[in-house]
């Protein structure tokens, strides 16, 4: 019975904890405080990951039997583009989440996933197409994986535009955030493009479920790498975020008395 | 063919795009931080107009 009542307070207690911290992300200076505590932790973890993950790939995996050294860019290439699809993805989970709930920082941090999102699109589509020289014999091809990779990029600058455009900075988180939900339909097509249809580029070798066709030597590096961006992506994020605060809360009290006192 | 131009243009364009994409708030941040100074002089100015 005790060990019940002990188990059942636990519970609460933990439920009790994150509807707290839920409640406390929602403060802007609370989330200002916190994010700027997680940056440097986020920045170090990611710069530790990555010169062990290009270490090893760069310098300890072997050449590949038939691509030979080129192989070595999907160390870059691959979690660029797996960043890519899943900033996206929590952009609009983020844009649903603010304009059901109305939460203004998770506005802020869905409109401040569109760059880094669109960086590393950048990122995976010139890594792909340099890439592609050696191996296809070509930089592009309008397959269905490039193409709508390509569209992914077109998706993230349409959500920025859009956000720029507008003065009211809630208003353009809004229609920005629909757009990016609505952008969401181009994901599963990205990602079964190599199913769905002919394309040049590969197939996954890599499967959540179904394990993985690379040899471990070169697939731990990969892990690794894929790891450090997401990293990268939650320092960034939180970097832009909390300028976006500042800009937006400039007349508040709070940010005036931060500036005042050089915490900034 | 020869891949190390490949391999390293590939990694100096990753290489730029993220430096840039981690350097463009820290900028931001600074012209932001110097219009909230400067708004809140004139708001002190202002509020003292001896000063």
């Amino acid at each position: 019975m005790n060990t019940n009542v002990t188990t059942m307070n636990k519970e609460k207690a933990r439920k009790n904890w994150l509807v707290m911290f839920i409640h406390k992300m929602g403060s802007p200076p609370w989330f200002y405080n916190f994010a700027g505590k997680l940056i440097p932790w986020l920045w170090a973890i990611f710069i530790g990951l990555t010169v062990w993950g290009l270490y090893l790939g760069l310098f300890k995996a072997p050449a590949d039997y038939q691509q030979g050294e080129s192989f070595r860019i999907m160390y870059l290439h691959v979690p660029a583009a797996w960043m890519s699809m899943m900033i996206y993805t929590s952009m609009a989970i983020m844009g649903f989440i603010a304009l059901v709930w109305r939460i203004r920082i998770m506005e802020i941090l869905a409109m401040c996933s569109a760059p880094v999102g669109a960086a590393f699109t950048i990122i995976a589509l010139a890594s792909g197409s340099l890439w592609g020289r050696p191996t296809w014999g070509t930089y592009w091809v309008w397959d269905a994986r490039l193409t709508s990779e390509l569209v992914l990029l077109f998706l993230y600058l349409g959500v920025i535009g859009l956000y720029n455009s507008i003065d009211e900075p809630r208003k353009a988180a809004r229609a920005a955030c629909l757009l990016a939900m609505v952008g969401a339909v181009n994901l599963p097509i990205i990602h079964y493009s190599v199913k769905w249809w002919n394309t040049l580029h590969q197939g996954s070798s890599i499967s959540v479920t179904g394990g993985s066709n690379i040899d471990p030597s070169m697939l731990w590096p990969l892990l690794i790498m894929a790891v450090a961006v997401k990293f990268y992506y939650g320092a960034n994020l939180l970097t832009r975020a909390r300028v976006k605060l500042l800009e937006q809360d400039k007349r508040k009290g709070w940010v005036k008395n931060l500036v005042k006192e050089h915490k900034s | 063919m020869n891949h190390a131009p490949f391999i390293w243009a590939s990694y100096s364009i990753g290489t730029v795009v993220l430096l840039w994409c981690a350097l463009a708030p820290l900028t931001r941040k600074k012209s932001v931080i110097r219009d909230i100074r400067k708004l809140n002089q004139i708001e002190e100015r202002n509020r003292d107009p001896n000063s």
